[in-house]
C-alpha cells in the first residue's frame, strides 16, 4: 500500500507547528482557539484572540451539514452562512488581515472538493493560512487532499479518536502535520459539564507515539478543564465556549477575555 | 450489480467520508457483514424472518385495467404487502440481526416518511433492543400518524430541527448521535446511501425482491423478461433491489424516477455528504440545498452512490417527475386497481402515464415500494375539492 500515512519522514515543521512547539519547549501549554469564519465581527475577534495568548487559531469555514458538530457551532454555522459566507470570502479576508499567529481552517470535505483540492491548498496558502483540518476525511479518504496540501505546504492535521487501535493511532500521527488533534471524547463539538475520562487517555496513548504536540479538542469547555487534560497533553483546542461567547455578545473583547481565562489557567 | 472496490466506490462514487471518530466502526460493521452474509446460518434465520414475520415472497400483480388505460402492460412488485407497509423490512431485518450478532444493545436512525423509521421499531421490538429514530420536524407533522406507529413500537423519536428539518437533517443528527454512542449502538441506516458498506449491503438486503420479481416476471411473461422495470429513487434504496434482479440483462431497460424538486442525478453535480461522494443537489460553492417534494420518503438533496454510477455508466435512466403528476397517479392506482400507493411509489406510475406513448406494447414492471395508508391523511387535504 502507497498510503501517504505510511510515508517514513516528516517535513520540517511549518509555521502552525513552530509555534505550538515555541510554546511547548518553553515547558507551556498550547493554546488552539477555534473561530467562525463569517460570524459577526469575527476577523476582529480572531485578532482579539490572539492578543489574549493564543498561539494559533483555527477559523471554521461553515457548512451547511456539519456532522461533527454540536448545537453551538451548527447555530455559528447557519448564522454565518445566512450573512453570505463563502469560503472565497473567509480566505479573502483572511489574506487582508493581520492576526499575527498562524491559522489553520477547518472546514468539511465537500467545500474543499468542490473549490478543487489543488486549487483550495493554493488559497489556503495565498491567504497566509497555514493549516487545514477536513472534519470528514478520514485516513483512507485523505490522499487526493494531503497531496495537494503537501505539494503546496499546507500543515493538514488529523484527528486520533478514542475508538482507533494503536495501528490506527500510530498511522494518523504519521499522517498529521501542525500537530495532532486528540478527539477528547465519543461525540461531537461542545461543552460538557465535566472533563470526559477519554480524553486524558487518549493524550496519554498519542503522547506515547510522537514527538509531535499533542492538542486535545471536543469537550474542553472551561479553564479548569483544560488545565486538568494539559496534565497530560501538549494544549488544547477550545471551539464552543469561544464561538458561545462570540454569538452571546459580538463582542472581540468579551472573546478575548474568555481566551485570556484559557490562558492563564494552563500557562 | 456487483461489489464496491476496496476503497468502496462504484466507479468513482462511494467512499467513507466521516469523521475519524467512526471510522474504526465501519471497518468493523463491513468485516461483520462479510462474514454473516456468508454465514449459512444467518442467512437461514434472516430468511426465515423474511418468511415468516415479514410475509415474504410479496406477490406481482398484473394490472389489467390500468395496462388498458396506458396501452402497456404493467406488473406491479407488491412490497406494499410486506409487514410494516413497504420494503423496508427487507433491510431492517438484515440489519438488526446484524446489530444483534454484534452485540449491540441500541439501535438509532433516521427516517423522511417514517417506513424506515417504523420498519427500524418494529425490529428492535421485535429483538427486544431499543431504538432511537431522528425524523425532520416537518416530516414529523406530515407523517404523524408513523411517528405514533414508532412511539408505539417502543421508539423514542426525536424532531431534527436544524436546516430543512427533513430528511437530510434527520441523517445528520442520526449520525451526530452515532458519533457519540458509537460503542454501544448500531447506526441502521435506511437507503442505499451513507458512507461504505451501508450503501452494497443495503443493496444486498434489498436484493431479495429484485431476485423474486425476476422469477414471477419470466412467469407471468412467458419466460420473458420486462422492456422495462421502474422505480422511484429518493436514497435509492427500493430502486437498488429491483434493478439487482435485472441489471445483467441489458435488454432490460432500468429506470429511475425522481422527485422534481429532489433530482439528484438529474439535476445535481457529483459532491461528498453523508460520507459518500455521489450526485448532489448543492449550489456554486458546494452548499447542500434543500429538496423540496410532496414525499417525505423522496424529499433528500442527494441519491446512492450505486445510482449515480448506473446513471454515468448509462446502465439505467434517471428522470423526474412533479407533484402534480404524482397526485394523479395517486388516484390513477386507486381508481383503476384498488391499490392505494405511497407517495414515493406513485412517482414510479406517474413517469409511466407521461412516458406511456413511449410504452405502448411493452411490458413494465413498476416496483410499488410502499402503501399509501400513511399519505392518506395529507391527500385528504389535497384533494378535497375533488373527493
Amino acid at each position: 500500500m502507497n498510503s501517504p500515512a505510511q510515508q517514513p519522514t516528516d517535513p520540517a515543521p511549518g509555521p502552525f507547528e513552530s509555534a505550538l512547539r515555541t510554546r511547548i519547549d518553553r515547558g507551556e501549554k498550547a493554546l488552539v482557539p477555534y473561530m467562525t469564519g463569517g460570524l459577526g465581527d469575527w476577523v476582529n475577534t480572531l485578532g482579539a484572540i490572539a492578543s489574549a495568548g493564543a498561539d494559533a487559531i483555527e477559523v471554521g469555514i461553515p457548512f451547511s451539514d456539519p456532522v461533527m458538530d454540536g448545537p453551538v457551532i451548527q447555530e455559528a454555522s447557519q448564522r454565518a452562512l445566512e450573512a453570505g459566507t463563502t469560503p472565497a470570502s473567509v480566505l479573502d479576508q483572511l489574506s487582508a488581515a493581520d492576526v499575527g499567529v498562524p491559522l489553520a481552517v477547518m472546514t468539511y470535505a465537500n467545500l474543499v472538493y468542490r473549490f478543487g483540492w489543488d486549487r483550495f491548498a493554493h488559497a489556503l496558502v495565498a491567504s497566509g493560512v497555514s493549516g487545514a483540518i477536513v472534519a470528514d476525511i478520514p485516513l483512507e479518504e485523505s490522499e487526493p487532499w494531503c497531496a495537494a496540501a503537501d505539494a503546496r505546504g499546507v500543515e493538514t492535521i488529523m484527528l486520533g479518536a478514542p475508538t482507533g487501535s494503536d495501528a490506527r493511532l500510530r498511522r494518523v500521527v504519521a499522517r498529521s502535520r501542525g500537530f495532532v488533534y486528540a478527539v477528547g471524547l465519543l461525540g461531537v463539538t461542545g461543552e460538557r459539564e465535566s472533563l470526559a475520562g477519554t480524553s486524558s487517555e487518549i493524550a496519554g496513548r498519542l503522547k506515547a507515539m510522537t514527538d509531535k504536540p499533542v492538542l486535545v479538542g471536543v469537550g474542553i469547555g472551561t479553564p479548569d478543564q483544560a488545565a486538568e487534560v494539559c496534565e497530560v497533553a501538549d494544549g488544547v483546542v477550545i471551539g464552543s465556549a469561544v464561538v458561545r461567547r462570540a454569538l452571546e455578545t459580538n463582542s472581540p473583547e468579551a472573546v478575548g477575555e474568555l481566551v485570556g481565562e484559557f490562558r492563564r489557567a494552563i500557562s | 450489480m456487483g461489489e464496491p472496490d476496496a476503497s468502496g466506490r462504484f466507479g468513482d462514487f462511494g467512499g467513507r467520508y466521516v469523521p475519524e471518530t467512526l471510522m474504526p466502526a465501519l471497518i468493523e460493521l463491513e468485516e461483520e457483514f462479510r462474514a454473516a452474509w456468508d454465514d449459512p446460518e444467518f442467512r437461514a434465520e434472516l430468511d426465515h424472518l423474511l418468511t415468516e414475520y415479514a410475509g415474504r415472497p410479496s406477490p406481482l400483480t398484473e394490472c389489467h385495467r390500468l395496462s388498458a388505460e396506458l396501452g402497456c402492460r404493467v406488473l406491479l412488485k407488491r412490497e406494499d404487502l410486506n409487514h410494516t407497509g413497504s420494503h423496508k423490512i427487507n433491510n431492517v431485518l438484515g440489519q438488526a440481526l446484524l446489530a444483534r450478532r454484534m452485540g449491540k444493545t441500541s439501535i438509532v436512525a433516521e427516517t423522511g416518511a417514517g417506513q424506515h423509521g417504523v420498519a427500524a421499531a418494529t425490529a428492535a421490538a421485535l429483538m427486544g433492543m431499543d431504538c432511537v429514530i431522528y425524523m425532520g420536524e416537518v416530516d414529523m407533522a406530515r407523517q404523524e400518524l408513523n411517528v405514533f406507529r414508532m412511539r408505539l413500537l417502543g421508539a423514542e423519536v426525536t424532531a431534527a430541527q436544524s436546516g430543512s428539518r427533513t430528511l437530510k437533517d434527520a441523517v445528520n443528527d442520526a449520525m451526530r448521535h452515532w458519533v457519540s454512542t458509537v460503542e454501544d449502538s448500531y447506526y441502521l441506516l435506511g437507503s442505499v446511501m451513507g458512507p461504505h458498506p451501508y450503501p452494497w449491503m443495503v443493496r444486498e438486503f434489498q436484493r431479495v425482491l429484485g431476485s423474486e420479481a425476476r422469477e414471477q416476471s419470466l412467469q407471468a411473461l412467458d419466460q420473458q423478461l420486462p422492456d422495462v422495470v421502474v422505480a422511484c429513487v429518493g436514497g435509492g434504496s427500493n430502486a437498488a433491489g429491483i434493478f439487482s434482479g435485472f441489471a445483467d440483462n441489458p435488454e432490460v431497460s432500468l429506470v429511475g424516477v425522481e422527485p422534481a424538486g429532489g433530482a439528484a442525478v438529474g439535476n445535481g453535480v457529483p459532491g461528498i455528504v453523508h460520507g459518500m461522494n455521489s450526485f448532489l443537489m448543492q449550489d456554486d460553492v458546494g452548499q447542500v440545498l434543500e429538496a423540496e417534494s410532496i414525499s417525505a420518503g423522496l424529499d433528500y438533496p442527494g441519491v446512492g452512490p450505486e445510482h449515480s454510477f448506473l446513471s454515468q455508466s448509462g446502465r439505467a435512466i434517471y428522470e423526474s417527475v412533479t407533484d402534480a403528476q404524482v397526485i394523479e397517479a395517486f388516484v390513477l392506482l386507486s381508481r383503476t386497481e384498488g391499490i392505494i400507493p405511497a407517495l414515493e411509489s406513485a412517482h414510479g406510475l406517474a413517469w409511466m402515464v407521461a412516458n406511456a406513448d413511449m410504452l405502448r406494447g411493452k411490458s413494465v414492471l413498476l416496483n410499488l415500494s410502499g402503501r399509501g395508508d400513511k399519505d392518506v391523511a395529507q391527500m385528504m387535504d389535497l384533494l378535497a375539492d375533488r373527493l
